[in-house]
């Protein structure tokens, strides 16, 4: 072996991570064309103790846009292409039912990282997650219990519901990879400390499905990457 | 060979073979061709009862999409997803065998499942171990741990009480009604886990033969507030009631079965019918 070849070895073990080579981003905004459909207004009239934490009724959430035709909730994630990460993160993520309500309605999260699931209502729920590919489980939780931990093992969107307040509706995003972001009320993504390399994103929107484009990162750059969603006319 | 004898050899021949592959399929008794795949001899002879006793309704592939399912409610089990109601398991865990053995024997109450009554138990430990190919999951995954039943406290007037007070606190009205009677407030939006309307327990219309759907006694009654019952909106509620309360629920509950000879109804009976509850929120 040469020196060269020494030196190369020596500064790969040392320098380990691609980040310290240079670490891309790619952005974007996410946009629908069409008309998509009306949110329905949500009755409360059954659930007073809900109904009156909401100065005017809410509505659904299935498509939340912004101005200048931008998509809330959508979930931006690396499908393929970035490095295996092998644990979860320590920090739980917090699902909170407010208002007869999912606070986030989206939420995101990795593989076997612990969900804390809050009831701050003055009801019971019942968390009900309906999942497919991980275990559908239904837990009771009336007001004043601690918090329950969970954690879901496989990449799955999976829909929760309760049954009591059948208007109550979100999603878990369950994903293998840490690189996701959830679009906000800009319709912007953002997905940071990308090393060099060929990756998939994908866009999920619980009504509108998914896109995926391919974009290469080679150094310290941010690529702009934008979803445009046809919304469903109905 | 003259063409007379020649007739009378392949006759004999005929006969000779068709002797010989009737021999050789007297080993199966569902005439169905043996089934693909790696199966043990349980899963094989399961695989033979399943086409005789239950494809009609879970189907072919196990999915509960069998030929009379449109016309069943609820739907029949869907064996692919390994969702099961009646489990002594943990919510989102699979059910022990005996579990599914017990379903078996029992039926499920109010649903087109019969009690297999002439199946030997064998054959029914053959059909578990059938049902059991065609989800993944039994190969990933080990069942839960069961839940443990405390024995039952004494039925007292104090018990029933602190039900009715659970009742009211855990919400059960609002899916089975104040007087059990299924028609809670959120009882008409109920939804199983395949958007198939589904109806809450009613309690009030059981009669001196009351059975709930995963079994007739207190105790089959307790685990189903620890284990939930999958698949359906009655959820879990193990991190929740502690032992003592749970029976407290079970006693009471079993006050609202008004048709039932009970010794809850004895107790409730000779303190004057009338359970002092505390007015709620509502």
């Amino acid at each position: 072996m040469s020196r060269n070849h020494l030196l190369a070895a020596l500064l790969v073990t040392v320098a380990g991570p691609a980040w310290l080579f240079g670490a891309g981003t790619v952005s974007g905004k996410v946009t629908y064309t069409g008309t998509p459909a009306k949110q329905k207004t949500i009755d409360m009239s059954k659930e007073p103790s809900c109904a009156k934490q909401h100065a005017t009724p809410i509505t659904t959430e299935t498509v939340v846009t912004g101005p200048s035709n931008v998509l809330e909730n959508v979930v931006v994630y690396i499908s393929a292409g970035a490095a295996d990460e092998s644990s979860a993160p320590a920090q739980a993520v917090t699902f909170t039912q407010k208002g007869c309500q999912y606070i986030p309605h989206v939420l995101a999260m990795r593989t076997g990282q612990e969900l804390k699931v809050v009831n701050d209502d003055q009801t019971s729920h019942n968390i009900h997650p309906l999942a497919k590919v991980n275990h559908e489980w239904n837990k009771s939780q009336p007001p004043g219990t601690p918090p329950l931990s969970e954690k879901f093992e496989k990449e799955e969107f999976i829909p929760v519901k309760c049954n009591v307040h059948p208007w109550m509706r979100g999603y878990f995003a369950v994903l293998k990879t840490s690189h996701y972001a959830i679009t906000a009320d800009n319709g912007d993504f953002s997905l940071p400390n990308l090393p060099p390399g060929k990756y998939t994103i994908t866009a999920w929107q619980e009504d509108y499905g998914t896109q995926t484009q391919d974009v290469t990162i080679s150094g310290s750059e941010t690529k702009t990457v934008d979803f445009t969603f046809k919304a469903k006319p109905y | 060979m003259n063409p007379k004898k020649a007739v009378a050899a392949a006759f004999i021949i005929i006969i000779c073979g068709l002797g010989v592959s009737s021999a050789q399929n007297g080993g199966i008794s569902s005439g169905y061709p043996t089934p693909k795949g790696n199966f043990n001899a349980s899963q094989q002879r399961g695989h033979g009862l399943y086409l005789r006793y239950c494809v009609g309704c879970h189907g072919i592939y196990g999915d509960g999409n069998g030929e009379n399912a449109p016309y069943i409610d609820p739907k029949p089990r869907d064996f692919v997803a390994a969702t099961f109601k009646c489990r002594s398991t943990p919510t989102g865990t699979l059910p022990l065998d005996s579990d599914l053995i017990h379903t078996l024997q029992r039926g499920v109450q109010a649903s087109g499942m019969p009690p297999w009554l002439a199946l030997s138990d064998e054959n029914r430990v053959d059909l578990v171990a059938y049902i059991k190919t065609f989800s993944p999951r039994w190969q990933s995954e080990k069942p839960g741990d069961p839940i443990k039943v405390p024995p039952e406290p004494a039925v007292t007037m104090e018990s029933i009480t602190h039900g009715a007070e659970l009742f009211q606190k855990m919400e059960c009205w609002k899916c089975h009604g104040q007087q059990g009677r299924g028609d809670g407030p959120s009882a008409a939006t109920l939804t199983d886990s395949k958007d198939q309307p589904i109806r809450p327990y009613n309690f009030a219309d059981a009669g001196n033969d009351a059975r709930f759907k995963c079994g007739q006694a207190n105790e089959d009654l307790y685990r189903i507030f620890i284990t939930g019952v999958d698949g359906t909106p009655m959820p879990s509620f193990a991190d929740v009631i502690q032992p003592n309360d749970a029976w407290d629920l079970v006693h009471y509950l079993r006050t609202l079965q008004t048709h039932r000879k009970s010794k809850e109804n004895e107790v409730l009976k000779a303190s004057g019918g009338k359970i002092p509850v505390k007015p709620t929120a509502q």
